[in-house]
């Protein structure tokens, strides 16, 4: 298994139990008289999809495809380990920045790092494994 | 990678990029004074729960499951060929169907999620065996 996969699957695990354990915070039965446990939905939702799921999916995919070449089986890294980095810096900022606006602090650019760092980080994926989706 | 899992596997990269350029737009746009894109919200849902995910998993398992040893080795691909069609327009039907709230629509995205699940099982599931 190659750093960047182990790296990848690695953090997608770490949100699997942040997402999980949100999930049951948000169940308590003080949840109702803390106002950050009733504004989590969509942070548990994201880190479940994007933090476990998608992540996991890149970390698989990048170790598993097809290679790119014998020479650079998995093409230009690079792209990888952009994509590792802009994802977990995106979901690392929403995880601060969507219940804070939630909860009525405005801090529209932060939100706007936490979107475009996201965005990259799929599109980076994308570019790195597109050619290697083919037949052997 | 057969051609139908190259198929579903490059347009489940082009959902993944679709759906994470609407979601950003949705987290991003509002703090600006633009809430009217909350609407397309459930798009945003299909795309990547269905066009993304499913569809790679789809795609994926097309590849890996065990192969038959006589015949076409992944059995007849019609019905796979099927499920990618109706699982694409039933995410963008049910998508956009929820987000401008046209109930038939909507359900008619759903409906052909749902056979293209039916479509999908009816393929994969004799290929669920040991290796040989």
């Amino acid at each position: 298994m190659p750093p960047l996969t182990r790296w990848l699957v690695k953090a997608a695990l770490l949100y699997f139990l942040a997402a999980l354990l949100m999930g049951a915070a948000m169940q308590l039965p003080l949840a109702a008289r803390v106002p950050l446990l009733g504004v989590l939905w969509p942070t548990y939702l994201h880190l479940l999809v994007m933090g476990w799921l998608t992540q996991l999916i890149f970390g698989v995919a990048l170790w598993l495809f097809p290679r790119y070449t014998a020479e650079k089986p998995r093409g230009d890294e690079r792209l990888g380990w952009a994509a590792f980095v802009l994802l977990n810096a995106g979901l690392l900022i929403r995880l601060v920045a969507e219940p804070r606006r939630a909860l009525g602090v405005h801090e529209p650019w932060l939100l706007f790092a936490s979107a475009a760092a996201q965005l990259l980080a799929a599109w980076a994926f994308v570019a790195n494994v597109w050619p290697r989706v083919r037949e052997r | 990678m057969p051609r139908l899992s190259i198929w579903m596997v490059r347009t489940a990269l082009l959902a993944l990029m679709a759906g994470t350029a609407l979601g950003a737009v949705l987290l991003a746009a509002p703090g600006f004074g633009w809430p009217g894109v909350l609407r397309w919200r459930p798009l945003h849902a299909e795309l990547l729960l269905v066009g993304w995910l499913v569809q790679l998993t789809l795609g994926v398992s097309w590849w890996i499951l065990p192969r038959f040893r006589s015949g076409a080795e992944r059995g007849p691909e019609g019905l796979g060929w099927l499920a990618f069609g109706l699982v694409n327009a039933g995410a963008i039907l049910a998508g956009v169907g929820r987000s401008v709230g046209l109930d038939g629509l909507a359900l008619a995205g759903r409906s052909a999620e749902a056979l293209a699940a039916a479509a999908y099982a009816a393929r994969a599931w004799p290929r669920v065996k040991p290796f040989r």
